[in-house]
C-alpha cells in the first residue's frame, strides 16, 4: 500500500490521531501523477457557465470548447445559449499569425446572430502565449455591439481551479455596478456560489422566498446578466461554496459595502444554519423573520425527518469516502452522513486550503484519512484499506469506486438529482441506499472474493483422470 | 423542479463562410492520440502540457467506457511555459515509470508545448542518455498540436508514430498487422476472433478492448491487463502483411500512415480499405483475408454473412427510401453511408467534422449505383450547419454519436447511435459495427428504430408490426 504512495505526496496526506495535524496544500500538482484537477480554464468555465443570457466564446483550439460542451447539469429557467459551445476553433495559422482577427469576426457574428446580454471571451493555454490583446478586440467589439464583452484571463497553465474562480469572479465583477437598484428593498440577497445543479437553486430561492426575502441575483445558477450588473443593490451576499465565488463577495465588500455570510446547503444542520445565520442578518429589519424561519425548517423537518429513519435502519454502520473539488462540500457530507448513521473514513478535495483541511480534520472521526490533490492509485488504495460502502465524488472518480466494486454517488457539477436543501438531503440518502444497498455488491471480486471465472477452478475429480 | 429543455434556436443563417464554431463535430488531436497509447501492453497516455488537458480528456473518455482512463500529464505551470517544459516532461515520466511500472509511455504534445516549442523527441533522447544507467521502458512520441487537425488525425498519427517508433526489421514472421481505426471494444473483440478463425496471428493495434472494457476486479489495476504487446508491434517489420481501414486516409503510397509506413520501409503488403462497415465493405475485407490467408472465408462468417443477407431481405421494407443524416467522423461516416445505400436508406447529408479533402470522393464511389441522389456531403461542420441543414432536409433518423441527440429530439426523430462518445446511453463502447456480425446489430437498430417511431406516432398502439 505505501508503495503507491508518491515520495513528494507524504506531507499532503494526513491521518487523524496519528501526530498533530498538519497537511501541505496549494501546491503544484506532480508531475507525471495523474491528478484529478483541471486547470485556470477550467475554475473560469464551471463558475460563469450557468450565466444563460450570456454568450461564452472560447478563443482557442477547438478541445477547451468542445469538453465543455453542455456538461453541468446548470438549468435554466429562460433562455439557454450557455448550453451551446462556441469556439473560435484556432488553427495553425492564426497560431503562427495571431488570433485576434479571426476573434474579433467570431465574436461579431455570434453577437448579431444570438444577440446575447453579455459576452465572456475566455483565453486558453495557447492565447496566453501567442499574446492576442483580447482586453483590445474586447473593447471595440463592446463600443460597435453596445454590449458588455468581457475578456476572462483564465489560460489554463497558469494556476488550478482557483485561479480560474478568481479570473471569473473578475470577469462577472466588471458587469457590476451597471444595472438600476431603485426597486430593491432592504430584504434582498444574491445567492452566491450555487449552479443550479439539477434546479437546485430553485429549491433555495424558494425557501428564501417563503422567509420573506427577495433574491436579487443568481451568482451563478440560472443567472442573467441583467441581475449580475445590479447585484450590489442587495442588502447581503449569501456564499456557498466559497472557493469559487469569495473572491466577488470580498470585492462587493470593498466597493459597495455588501457584507456577506459563509453557508452551505447540504444536508440538515447546513441547510437550517444557512437560513436561520440570514434570517439573524435581517431579524432587525423584519422581528418575524426569526419565527418564520423556525417553522419553515420544522415544517421540511417534519416531512424529511422520519424519511431518514428507514434509510438509516438499513445504513447504519456503513463506511463512506469523500473526494470532491472544494472542501465544504466535504464538511457539510460527512454531518449529513451521520444522519444516516454511516461514518466518513475517507476526506479529501482537489484543492482545499490550509483552513479547509484544519476544519475538515476538526470535525472527522479518528483514523480518518485526509487527503489533498489525490491520484486514482492512491484513491484506490485508500478505499481498499477502509473497505468503504460507498465514495462520493465525481465522474472521474466513478469508475475508481466501481472498478473496485465500491457504491458511488455523483456528488459533481454533471450530476441530475438535487442534492441541496431538505429535500435533496431526501434525495441524497435515497441515492445513497440505491447504491449502497444494491445486492450487485454481493457478487463482485472484493466481497465474493472470486475474480475471473476459470481461475482456481474447483473441477471434479474425474477431471483430472 | 426541473425545467423543460427546450430546443436550440433556430436562428437561420447561411451555413457557409462562418468564422466561429458551435456545437464541435470533432475532438482536438491528443485525445485520439492517449487512446492509442491506451491501447498498447501496459501504455500510459502521457500529455505533455497543462494538467488540465489530461482530466477533461480523461473525464470525457471516461463518460464513453465508463472504465478508469489514466492520462499522465507533465503538469507545466506559468513557469516551465516560459523556460521549456523539459525538465518537468522528464520528471513525469521517471514518476509514471516508477509509479505505474508502465511497459510503455506514450507522450502527446497539446498546442501548449507544441507552441513554447519544447522540442519533445530531443528531450527524450536526452533522457536516455542521462538515465542510460536505468532500464527504462519504451517511450514513443506524437506531434499532436490541437490547431491542426481533429482527434481522428492524432488517433492516426499515434498509430502510426508507435510502428514507426516500434518496429523493427527483422526475419519474416507469420504476424500480420491490422489498423483498424477507432472503432468500439466490441468491434476490436470481433476481429481478433475473425483474424483467429482464420488462423492468423494479428497484432491490432491499438487494442484497447481489455483496457478500456475490463472485468470487475477486486483492485484497481495501475496497468489493466491486455493491449497490443509490444513485442509484436516490434515484429511487424517482418508481417506477412497488413490491414488498414480508413477510406479518407492519406494514400498508402505517401507513408502517411501505418501501413503505408510498412510497406515503404519494410515491405510489408498494404491491405487499405474502407472501415468494414455492411455487406459490400464486408466482402472486401473477408476477401482480402482470404487471399493472405490462402483459405475460404470459416463457415460461421459464411453464415453471418447469409443470415444478414437474410435480413436485408426480411426488414428492407420498414427502411426504404428512409432518409438520414449521417454524421461524425470521416472513415465511420463513408462506411456507415456505403451501409446505408445498399440497404435502401437514402443517405441526404454526410457531415464530417474532420477535413481530409477525401470525403466526397469517398462517399459518392461508396453510394455508386445505389441511391437515387448523391448525398449532400460537408467538410469541416460544426452542429450548426449540421443542424441548419438537418432543419431543411427533414431526415427520418439520424445516425451519429450522442452529441447529435438535442438535434433528433428538436426534430422528433431517432437517433441511432454509433461511434463516439456515446454518453447518453449505457453501453456504447459494446456496441459492434464491424463485418457481418455488426452490420447485423446495426441493421436491426436501424429497423427497430423505425418500428419503434411508427408504432410512438400511431394512435392505434400496434403491438404487432
Amino acid at each position: 500500500m505505501s508503495d503507491l504512495i508518491f515520495e513528494e505526496r507524504k506531507d499532503q496526506i494526513h491521518r487523524k490521531g496519528e501526530g498533530p495535524f498538519k497537511l501541505a496544500c496549494n501546491r503544484d500538482s506532480l508531475a507525471g501523477a495523474v491528478s484529478q484537477r483541471a486547470c485556470v480554464f477550467c475554475g473560469s468555465r464551471v463558475v460563469l457557465y450557468p450565466i444563460a443570457d450570456a454568450l461564452h466564446l472560447v478563443h482557442g483550439p477547438i478541445g477547451c470548447a468542445a469538453y465543455t460542451w453542455d456538461i453541468r447539469g446548470a438549468l435554466s429557467s429562460g433562455p439557454e445559449l450557455h448550453r451551446l459551445s462556441f469556439s473560435t476553433d484556432l488553427q495553425e495559422t492564426d497560431v503562427i499569425f495571431g488570433g485576434e482577427k479571426k476573434l474579433y469576426a467570431a465574436l461579431t457574428e455570434l453577437i448579431d446572430r444570438h444577440q446575447p446580454k453579455a459576452a465572456f471571451v475566455y483565453s486558453t493555454c495557447i492565447v496566453g502565449i501567442i499574446g492576442d490583446d483580447l482586453q483590445a478586440v474586447c473593447k471595440k467589439v463592446s463600443a460597435e455591439k453596445g454590449i458588455p464583452v468581457i475578456p476572462v484571463q483564465s489560460e489554463g497553465f497558469k494556476g488550478n481551479k482557483r485561479e480560474g474562480y478568481l479570473a471569473a469572479c473578475k470577469a462577472m465583477f466588471t458587469l457590476m455596478g451597471t444595472g438600476d437598484t431603485s426597486d430593491i428593498g432592504p430584504l434582498s440577497l444574491n445567492i452566491l456560489g450555487d449552479f443550479n445543479l439539477a434546479g437546485e437553486i430553485w429549491i433555495i430561492r424558494e425557501y428564501f422566498e417563503r422567509m420573506g426575502i427577495k433574491v436579487v441575483a443568481n451568482i451563478t445558477g440560472d443567472g442573467r446578466v441583467g441581475d449580475i450588473a445590479r447585484a450590489h443593490g442587495a442588502a447581503l451576499n449569501v456564499v456557498q461554496c466559497s472557493g469559487s465565488t469569495m473572491d466577488l463577495a470580498k470585492m462587493m465588500k470593498e466597493k459597495y459595502g455588501t457584507p456577506f455570510v459563509k453557508v452551505s446547503y447540504f444536508g440538515i444542520e447546513d441547510m437550517a444554519e444557512a437560513l436561520y445565520t440570514v434570517a439573524r442578518f435581517f431579524k432587525d429589519k423584519d422581528p418575524g423573520i426569526l419565527v418564520r424561519t423556525q417553522e419553515l425548517v420544522k415544517e421540511e423537518l417534519a416531512v424529511l425527518y422520519p424519511k431518514l429513519q428507514e434509510f438509516r435502519k438499513d445504513l447504519e454502520g456503513k463506511k463512506a469516502a469523500i473526494y470532491v473539488g472544494g472542501a465544504f462540500k466535504a464538511f457539510s457530507l460527512i454531518k449529513a452522513f451521520r444522519h444516516l448513521g454511516m461514518s466518513v473514513v475517507i476526506a479529501g478535495s482537489q484543492t482545499g486550503t490550509e483552513e479547509d483541511y484544519e476544519e475538515l480534520a476538526s470535525i472527522c472521526d479518528p483514523g480518518t484519512i485526509i487527503v489533498d490533490d489525490a491520484n486514482p492509485l492512491e484513491l484506490s488504495a485508500f478505499l481498499k484499506e477502509k473497505d468503504v460502502d460507498i465514495f462520493v465524488g465525481g465522474v472521474k472518480e466513478r469508475p475508481i469506486a466501481y472498478k473496485l466494486g465500491v457504491g458511488f454517488c455523483d456528488h459533481n457539477h454533471e450530476r441530475k438529482e438535487a442534492l441541496e436543501g431538505f429535500v435533496g438531503m431526501y434525495n441524497f440518502a435515497l441515492e445513497v441506499h440505491r447504491t449502497v444497498m444494491s445486492p450487485v455488491w454481493k457478487f463482485v471480486p472484493r466481497r465474493s472474493g472470486k475474480v475471473l471465472a476459470g481461475e482456481g477452478a474447483d473441477l471434479p475429480k474425474e477431471c483430472s483422470l | 423542479m426541473s425545467a423543460p429543455v427546450k430546443n436550440i434556436k433556430a436562428a437561420k443563417a447561411p451555413a457557409e463562410n462562418f468564422v466561429s464554431t458551435t456545437n464541435a463535430c470533432k475532438l482536438c488531436k491528443p485525445l485520439g492520440a492517449t487512446l492509442v497509447f491506451k491501447g498498447i501492453e501496459g501504455g500510459v497516455p502521457f500529455l505533455h502540457g497543462s494538467q488540465g488537458c489530461a482530466t477533461y480528456m480523461r473525464r470525457y473518455i471516461i463518460s464513453h467506457f465508463r472504465e478508469p482512463m489514466d492520462i499522465a500529464s507533465s503538469s507545466l505551470g506559468e513557469k516551465q511555459a516560459i523556460y521549456g517544459g523539459g525538465p518537468n516532461l522528464k520528471k513525469g515520466l521517471l514518476t509514471v515509470m516508477d509509479k505505474y511500472g508502465a511497459g510503455l509511455i506514450g507522450v502527446a504534445t497539446t498546442c501548449l508545448t507544441e507552441t513554447i516549442g519544447d522540442d519533445v523527441p530531443g528531450i527524450l533522447g536526452e533522457f536516455r542518455r542521462e538515465f542510460a544507467d536505468l532500464e527504462l521502458a519504451p517511450v514513443v512520441n506524437v506531434s499532436t498540436p490541437s490547431y491542426s487537425g481533429s482527434h481522428m488525425e492524432g488517433f492516426t498519427a499515434a498509430v502510426k508514430a508507435v510502428v514507426e517508433q516500434l518496429a523493427q526489421a527483422g526475419e519474416p514472421n507469420d504476424s500480420v498487422g491490422c489498423f483498424p481505426g477507432f472503432v468500439s471494444c466490441a468491434d476490436i473483440r470481433h476481429l481478433k476472433d475473425v483474424f483467429a478463425s482464420f488462423g492468423m496471428n494479428a497484432a491490432i493495434l491499438p487494442d484497447y478492448s481489455e483496457t478500456l472494457d475490463g472485468p470487475a476486479l477486486d483492485d484497481y489495476e495501475k496497468l489493466p491487463s491486455g493491449g497490443t504487446p509490444v513485442a509484436a508491434i516490434r515484429a511487424l517489420g517482418g508481417a506477412k502483411a497488413s490491414f488498414e481501414f480508413g477510406a479518407t486516409l492519406a494514400p498508402v503510397g505517401e507513408a502517411g500512415t501505418a501501413a503505408g509506413l510498412l510497406a515503404a520501409r519494410f515491405g510489408v503488403p498494404a491491405h487499405r480499405m474502407g472501415l468494414p462497415i455492411g455487406l459490400r465493405a464486408s466482402d472486401e475485407f473477408f476477401k482480402a483475408l482470404e487471399s493472405v490467408a490462402c483459405a475460404p472465408t470459416p463457415r460461421r462468417h459464411a453464415l453471418e454473412r447469409g443470415r444478414l443477407l437474410d435480413a436485408f431481405v426480411d426488414g428492407h421494407k420498414y427502411i426504404s427510401q428512409k432518409r438520414c443524416v449521417i454524421y461524425g467522423e470521416e472513415d465511420l461516416i463513408v462506411g456507415l453511408t456505403s451501409f446505408m445505400a445498399e440497404i435502401g436508406v437514402t443517405p441526404v447529408l454526410v457531415a464530417g467534422g474532420g477535413r481530409s479533402g477525401r470525403l466526397k470522393a469517398a462517399v459518392e464511389a461508396a453510394c455508386e449505383g445505389l441511391v437515387p441522389e448523391m448525398p449532400e456531403v460537408r467538410e469541416g461542420v460544426d452542429f450548426y450547419d449540421i443542424a441548419d441543414r438537418a432543419r431543411e432536409l427533414a431526415p427520418d433518423f439520424f445516425l451519429g454519436h450522442s452529441k447529435g441527440y438535442r438535434l433528433a429530439r428538436e426534430l422528433n426523430v431517432p437517433l441511432v447511435r454509433v461511434g463516439f462518445p456515446i454518453h447518453d446511453r449505457f453501453g456504447g463502447h459494446r456496441l459492434h459495427h464491424l463485418c457481418y456480425l455488426g452490420a447485423q446489430e446495426l441493421f436491426d437498430r436501424v429497423v427497430n428504430a423505425m418500428i419503434e417511431k411508427k408504432q410512438t406516432d400511431s394512435d392505434i398502439g400496434y403491438g404487432y408490426i
